[in-house]
């Protein structure tokens, strides 16, 4: 937080040039209610807003249809104003694949946890990209179990410190850390594979950007798309919630390196 | 097709989803019920449906789902081992109201506790037990009906003899009456109207505002659905010389066709005893039990399990006659249930073994 010095100051010397506007006014209309009730610091409502601005911007929104797994980010399944099928635990890829052959004038993007995806059914979103499913898979990686309230799971980095890696994962013990995305990109079907995060105003623009090009290649028929974005969890994490987005840059950032990691339409 | 054909029950069944509407299935390999996915792998694309090659059974049925949710009719299915799988999802469609029929091509009778009471949480399921081919036809349709009439999933119960017997069969569309429209159905074409579709186990409210959303709203919402599915459907039963029997045979499925045919022998040589088969296992044929078991002395039950329905039995006659269990595991090493069990002989020799220590075999009638 800024030093009280440092905060902008607003001049009331005369009245405003603009009208006022209220946080709603920027709230894009695929979200319906602003009130969510994840914790203060969060990434995923960012994500999730980015995910929707997209698909609101592109005019796809009478067309789209949001699987979602089950973690926090769940809490968003009923307060969207878009088409929502709600998976089980793990399962979003394939009730997708489902949907989108049943109707594929569908625009289909599943949104899951790295516990969801990575942790209980990895073989899933593997499977959705090795045939090449004309789907967009989403996950929001945070490296720990937020809603069980901070525990390890596949993605969580070593040295991270989770409710059950007391003393920070070990490889001895705990294994190493699941690189999803570069997972995915090595499968022929994965069409565009790219890894984002949230942590800055530069970075939320850059996977805002990352998502509209995988809803292009969906769109495009060119295969499968894929989008990590790496989250912020104060809680899970157990910090400060102002330390959260350098956290992830030198953590979980560390391992899971942003960037595409592949893109076959731009290389066609 | 009218014409009676000769089928193999696994092309019967596949070809009864065709006619009956079904666009959607996905599947994973495991005899018996290998070849209903056959079936469906070369009839769909021909209809304009899709049959997917899951990577396991529990993708299967979330492929299912997936496509079940956009109104499509849908069918997944495996056998007994493959449905402990799919166990969580065929709990949580009730919870989330999506209609599909499951198919277990069960690799013996012990699968009945796993279909009538398998799952977690307050799900049930009307499950289907044909005896043979023709039967299989139509009660593959009647559960694709009954899925859309109550947005639930439906069971039919076959096994290995339903999915490899070879029958002369008519596969004709069955009209089951009108069916409510699937408003509910995902096409993405809510989303932005203030009033976007959701399907979830949780309940299909969108949070707003102005309206106040309770879980427990809508776990009780199923709760009574299901309660008043179970009050409207009527079981169905198949019975036999029950009036006057002073001995009674339960048994179901494929068992149920050997002693029925055993039973009806007996009666000829004067045997004093009748069958009840149950067709539907949930809701379980209750009343036409007990009214079958008033004047009996026993009520014998013949399962291909350690003893599973008997259960359902005793609950039904509610000790208005002595239960006996005659049935036993199948001892085939193929564990597929081709064993001298499901002959003729044992069966009948266990009928009347039953029937002669309730004294109901007159000197010199056998």
């Amino acid at each position: 937080m800024p030093a009280p010095d440092d905060r902008p100051v607003i001049d009331t010397s005369a009245p405003p040039e603009v009208p006022v506007r209220l946080v709603d006014d920027f709230t894009p209309d695929l979200i319906d209610v602003g009130a969510h009730h994840l914790c203060p610091g969060c990434g995923e409502p960012i994500a999730m807003r980015s995910i929707m601005e997209v698909l609101a911007e592109q005019g796809l929104m009478q067309r789209s249809l949001a699987v979602f797994g089950i973690g926090c980010y769940t809490a968003f399944s009923n307060n969207l104003d878009c088409e929502v099928l709600q998976a089980l635990h793990g399962r979003a890829p394939s009730l997708a694949t489902g949907a989108k052959r049943a109707r594929p004038e569908l625009v289909t993007v599943t949104v899951q946890g790295d516990g969801d995806m990575v942790n209980e059914g990895l073989q899933e979103v593997l499977h959705a990209a090795a045939r090449g499913e004309a789907i967009t898979c989403v996950l929001l990686n945070n490296g720990v179990f937020g809603e069980t309230g901070g525990h390890m799971t596949a993605t969580t980095t070593l040295g991270q410190r989770t409710k059950n890696t007391l003393e920070g994962r070990s490889s001895a013990e705990h294994g190493h850390p699941i690189q999803a995305a570069s997972l995915v990109a090595g499968l022929d079907g994965a069409a565009y594979v790219a890894r984002g995060a949230v942590n800055n105003a530069g970075n939320v623009a850059k996977t805002k950007r990352m998502v509209e090009r995988a809803i292009e290649v969906q769109l495009a028929g060119a295969g499968f798309s894929f989008v990590e974005i790496l989250t912020m969890c104060p809680t899970g994490w157990f910090i400060e919630t102002v330390d959260a987005p350098d956290y992830l840059a030198d953590t979980i950032g560390a391992v899971h390196v942003g960037g595409v990691l592949k893109d076959t339409l731009a290389d066609a | 097709m009218s014409e009676p054909a000769l089928m193999e029950g696994s092309a019967a069944i596949a070809e009864a989803m065709v006619v009956a509407g079904c666009r959607f299935f996905a599947g994973y390999p495991m005899t018996p019920f290998t070849e209903v996915l056959e079936g469906m792998a070369k009839r769909m694309p021909a209809v304009g449906g899709v049959c997917m090659n899951a990577e396991s059974e529990i993708e299967a049925i979330g492929m299912a789902w997936g496509a079940a949710a956009t109104g499509v009719r849908a069918a997944t299915g495996s056998t007994g081992q493959g449905l402990a799988l799919m166990q969580e999802s065929i709990s949580e469609l009730t919870l989330a109201r999506v209609p599909m029929l499951v198919i277990n091509m069960a690799r013996s009778g012990a699968d009945y506790f796993q279909a009538t009471r398998g799952g977690h949480g307050d799900s049930r399921q009307i499950v289907l037990a044909p005896m043979d081919v023709p039967e299989a036809v139509e009660f593959t349709q009647l559960g694709l009906h009954l899925a859309d009439k109550y947005r639930n999933p439906v069971l039919l119960y076959g096994d290995y003899f339903i999915a490899h017997t070879y029958e002369s069969v008519v596969v004709e569309r069955r009209d089951f009456g009108p069916l409510p429209d699937k408003d509910w159905a995902l096409d993405g074409t809510s989303g932005g109207s203030g009033r976007a579709k959701l399907i979830s186990p949780l309940g299909e409210v969108k949070q707003r505002d102005d309206v106040g959303y309770d879980l427990a709203d809508h776990h009780a919402q199923v709760e009574r659905d299901l309660v008043a599915m179970e009050r409207e459907v009527e079981p169905l039963v198949e019975t036999g010389y029950t009036d006057d029997a002073e001995v009674i045979i339960v048994a179901f499925g494929t068992p149920g066709k050997f002693v029925r045919y055993c039973v009806r022998e007996l009666r000829a040589e004067g045997v004093r005893v009748g069958y009840v088969r149950p067709i539907t296992l949930h809701p379980f044929p209750s009343e036409a039990v007990r009214q079958a078991a008033l004047g009996a002395a026993c009520v014998a039950v013949y399962e291909n399990s350690a003893g599973q329905m008997v259960d359902d039995v005793r609950l039904a006659v509610l000790g208005a006659a002595d239960i006996e269990f005659i049935g036993g595991l199948t001892m085939d090493s193929s564990a597929f249930g081709v064993g001298p069990e499901i002959a003729v002989g044992p069966i009948r020799s266990k009928i009347l073994d039953v029937c002669r220590r309730r004294g109901c075999v007159t000197e010199g009638s056998v």
